[in-house]
C-alpha cells in the first residue's frame, strides 16, 4: 500500500462524503458546500493523474466560479432561506427499486470489463504547449475551440436575456 | 565562498546531507525538508502582518501630517503584538440565531489561500516553496477559495447587513478577477511558461516597462482582490461596519485582518515577480544569489508603499461605480492589451524589439483610451444642458 | 512521477497551512473568557432589535455579474494553454484566438448594450 494509494483512499473518502452531503442535506446552503467539498477531491484526482491543468481549472472554474453561481442561486431565493426542505417524499420506495436495478446493471458491467493500468502513452515533458498546439491545431481540436466560444455566447446571450427586467 | 554566496541553496543541502548520514530514509528526508520549509514560509507570512500592520498606520499616518501609533516601543513598531495580544484575549461572541458550525467554519478557510499563493513565490532561482509548472494558474485557482470563504463568512452570521455586504464582496471580487486573469495571460505570453521562475527568467526588460497597461491594471485589481482602498467598500466602518466580518470578534476577527494583511504581502510579491522582475536586479542575482530574498523584499514592499500611498489619497469608490468601472473599462482594456501583444510577439523575435514594440503599443493605446473616456466624459456632462434646453423650448 | 512528486509539498504545506488556523484559534479559547448573556449574542444591526428572518431584496443584478463571471473566466482558462503555446504556433493562431476572443467580445458588448452590466 504505497503513498499514492493512501492519497487515492483519501481523495475518494471526500468525495464520496461530499456527494453523500449533498443529497441528504436538509440545509441547502450546507448541500452546496458539501458539493464544493466533491469538487476539491475531484480535483485532487487530477492531480494525481498528473493533469494538473486540469485540477488547476476545476478548482478555479468549478469552485470559483459554479459554485459561486449555485450559492447566490440558493441565497436569492426567499422561500429556501427558510432552510428546511424535506429531501425525502412518498415515492422513496420506488426510487430505491430503480436505484438498486441502476446498480446491480452497472456493476455487472464494470466487474466483467479488463480495467487496464498501464498508461495509454508517455506524458509527454512540456505539456502545456502540447495541449496549446493540440487546441489550435485544424486536425485535432480547432473546431471544438471556436464551437466551445459560440457556446459561451450562447450562454451568455441566454443569462442576458433570461435575467433582465422588463 | 560559493557556500556564502549560495547561501539559501547550500543550507538546504547541507541539512539534507546531514539527515542522510543519520541513516533516515530518502522519505523521512523528503518530509522532513518539506515540513520545514513549509514552516519557515509560514513564518514569513505572519512576519507580514507583524511589519506591515503598523508600517501601513505609520506611513497612512505621517501621510496626513499626524505621528500615528507610537507607543509600543520606540516608534510604535511593536503595535502588532498589541493587537495579537488583545485580539487572544477577546471574548468570542457568537449570535444566538447564526449558523454555529458555518460561523466558525469562515475564518478557518479564509486565510488558506493568502498562505497557499507563498508556495509558489520565488525568493531565488532555487529558493522557492515549489516551481510547479502551473504556478501562476495555481495562483489564481487558489484565490477563488477567498471568494468562498467570504460567501460562507456572510452567510454564517445571520445578518442583514452581513449578508447584502457579502454580495458586494462577491461581486467585487469576481469582476476584478477577469482583468487579473487576462493580465496574468499577457504576461504568459511574453515568458512563455507559467512558472514562476519562468517568468523571472524571462525579464530581461521587466515587464512593467515592456507593458505598463498590463501592470497597472493588475495593481488595481489586486487591490481590489485584497478589499484595499479605493475599493474597500466593504471593509469601511461608514459603509457596512465591518461587512461580511460584522459578526466575529476576538481571535476569528483576527483571522481575517491577518488573511487580508497577508494577502497584500503574496500579492505584492506576486507583482514584483510577474512585472518587476522578481529577484533579478540588473545582474546582482548572478554576482551574489545570497542577496535575492533582501531583492524580493525590497521590491514587495515598495509596491506596499503604493498600495498604502493608493489608500492614503483616493476616495473610496462607489459600488456601481466600482463594478462598472471593472466590466466596462478593465476588461475590454485587458483584452485588447492580450492582442496587442500577441501581435507583437508574433511581429519579433528579439526580446529588445518585443518590448520596444509593445511599450510604443501601450503608449498609444494610453493615448487612445484618454481621448475617448475624454470624448464620452464631454458628452455625459454636455448631454443634460441639451436635454434641458429642449425641454424648456418645447 | 517526477510531476507528481511536485506536489508532495503542496500536500504537506496544505496540511500546515489548514492546521494553522486550529492552532491559533485554539490558543484563543484557551485564553479569552466566555461570559454570554442574551443581549450580546443578540443579532447586530446598529443597536436595534432585528425583525423578521434574514434576506437580502431579490436584486437580478448580482446574479447577472456571476453568470458573466462564469462565461469570461471559462474563456480565459481556453486561452492559457495557447498563451504558453504561443510562441511555437503559426500566425494563423493568432488568428483563431482573435477568433474566440471577437465571439465572446460580441457577447460582453451585446451585455454592455442591453443594460445587463448595468447596476440598476
Amino acid at each position: 500500500m504505497n503513498f499514492s494509494q493512501v492519497v487515492f483512499i483519501i481523495l475518494s473518502a471526500m468525495a464520496l462524503i461530499g456527494a453523500v452531503g449533498v443529497v441528504t442535506n436538509r440545509n441547502l446552503f450546507r448541500a452546496a458546500l458539501f458539493l464544493i467539498l466533491s469538487f476539491v477531491g475531484v480535483a485532487g484526482f487530477y492531480i494525481l493523474l498528473e493533469a494538473e491543468f486540469l485540477a488547476m481549472v476545476q478548482l478555479l472554474v468549478y469552485v470559483g466560479a459554479i459554485s459561486i453561481l449555485i450559492i447566490f442561486a440558493i441565497m436569492l431565493s426567499r422561500r429556501i432561506m427558510s432552510s428546511e426542505f424535506r429531501a425525502s417524499n412518498e415515492q422513496w420506495l420506488i426510487a430505491l427499486v430503480a436505484a438498486a436495478i441502476l446498480l446491480g446493471v452497472l456493476l455487472a458491467i464494470l466487474l466483467q470489463v479488463n480495467w487496464p493500468t498501464d498508461p495509454v502513452a508517455d506524458i509527454p515533458d512540456n505539456l502545456m504547449v502540447e495541449l496549446g498546439k493540440a487546441l489550435v491545431a485544424p486536425d485535432q481540436f480547432l473546431l471544438v475551440f471556436e464551437v466551445a466560444s459560440v457556446l459561451l455566447l450562447v450562454a451568455l446571450v441566454g443569462a442576458v436575456i433570461i435575467a433582465r427586467e422588463r | 565562498m560559493d557556500f556564502i554566496l549560495n547561501l539559501w541553496v547550500e543550507l538546504g543541502a547541507w541539512a539534507q546531507g546531514l539527515l542522510n548520514s543519520w541513516g533516515v530514509p530518502e522519505w523521512g528526508v523528503n518530509l522532513i525538508s518539506d515540513i520545514v520549509g513549509a514552516l519557515i514560509l509560514l513564518i514569513i507570512a505572519v512576519m507580514a502582518v507583524i511589519i506591515f500592520t503598523p508600517m501601513e498606520r505609520k506611513v497612512i499616518a505621517r501621510m496626513q501630517d499626524r505621528p500615528g501609533p507610537n507607543r509600543v516601543w520606540p516608534y510604535g513598531l511593536l503595535q502588532a503584538l498589541a493587537d495579537a495580544i488583545k485580539m487572544l484575549t477577546k471574548e468570542d461572541i457568537v449570535p444566538r440565531n447564526s449558523d454555529r458550525a458555518l460561523h466558525m467554519l469562515a475564518p478557518l478557510i479564509v486565510a488558506i489561500p493568502a498562505f497557499l499563493v507563498f508556495a509558489v513565490l520565488p525568493w531565488g532561482p532555487q529558493v522557492i516553496g515549489k516551481d510547479l509548472n502551473v504556478g501562476v494558474l495555481f495562483i489564481v485557482a487558489v484565490g477563488s477559495i477567498h471568494v468562498l470563504a467570504v460567501v460562507i463568512a456572510g452567510w454564517g452570521s445571520n445578518n442583514k447587513f452581513g449578508l447584502l455586504s457579502t454580495f458586494r464582496a462577491v461581486n467585487q471580487l469576481l469582476a476584478y478577477e477577469i482583468p487579473m486573469v487576462l493580465c496574468i495571460l499577457t504576461v504568459v505570453l511574453f515568458a512563455k511558461t507559467m512558472s514562476t521562475v519562468g517568468i523571472v527568467e524571462a525579464q530581461t526588460v521587466p515587464y512593467f516597462v515592456v507593458t505598463p497597461v498590463a501592470g497597472m491594471i493588475f495593481l488595481i485589481c489586486a487591490l481590489a482582490e485584497a478589499n484595499r482602498s479605493p475599493v474597500d467598500l466593504l471593509e469601511a466602518d461608514s459603509e457596512m461596519v465591518a461587512g461580511y466580518m460584522v459578526e466575529y470578534s476576538g481571535m476569528k476577527f483576527a483571522m481575517f485582518f491577518i488573511a487580508e494583511y497577508v494577502n497584500i504581502f503574496a500579492v505584492a510579491i506576486l507583482t514584483s515577480t510577474l512585472f518587476l522582475g522578481g529577484y533579478k536586479f540588473f545582474g546582482l542575482e548572478a554576482v551574489a544569489p545570497i542577496l535575492t530574498p533582501v531583492i524580493v523584499f525590497v521590491k514587495a514592499v515598495f509596491v506596499v508603499f503604493c498600495m498604502l500611498w493608493f489608500r492614503a489619497t483616493f476616495p473610496r469608490m462607489r459600488f456601481d461605480h466600482l463594478v462598472g468601472f471593472a466590466w466596462k473599462f478593465l476588461v475590454p482594456l485587458a483584452l485588447v492589451n492580450l492582442l496587442l501583444g500577441a501581435l507583437v510577439v508574433k511581429l519579433t523575435d528579439n526580446v529588445w524589439g518585443q518590448a520596444g514594440f509593445m511599450l510604443l503599443s501601450n503608449i498609444i493605446l494610453i493615448a487612445i483610451t484618454g481621448i475617448l473616456v475624454n470624448r464620452i466624459a464631454r458628452q455625459l456632462r454636455e448631454a443634460p444642458a441639451i436635454k434641458r434646453i429642449a425641454a424648456v423650448e418645447r | 512521477m517526477t510531476l507528481l512528486s511536485d506536489y508532495n509539498f503542496i500536500g504537506v504545506y496544505i496540511v500546515v497551512v489548514v492546521i494553522f488556523p486550529f492552532i491559533a484559534l485554539g490558543l484563543a479559547w484557551l485564553l479569552r473568557p466566555k461570559k454570554p448573556n442574551p443581549t450580546k449574542t443578540d443579532t447586530y444591526e446598529c443597536g436595534l432589535q432585528t425583525i423578521g428572518d434574514t434576506w437580502v431584496q431579490f436584486r437580478a443584478q448580482y446574479f447577472i455579474y456571476a453568470l458573466v463571471f462564469v462565461v469570461f473566466d471559462i474563456e480565459a482558462v481556453f486561452l492559457f494553454p495557447w498563451a504558453v503555446a504561443y510562441d511555437q504556433l503559426t500566425l494563423w493562431a493568432l488568428v483563431e484566438a482573435i477568433l474566440f476572443l471577437g465571439i465572446l467580445t460580441v457577447g460582453l458588448l451585446y451585455a454592455w448594450r442591453k443594460g445587463a452590466l448595468r447596476w440598476q
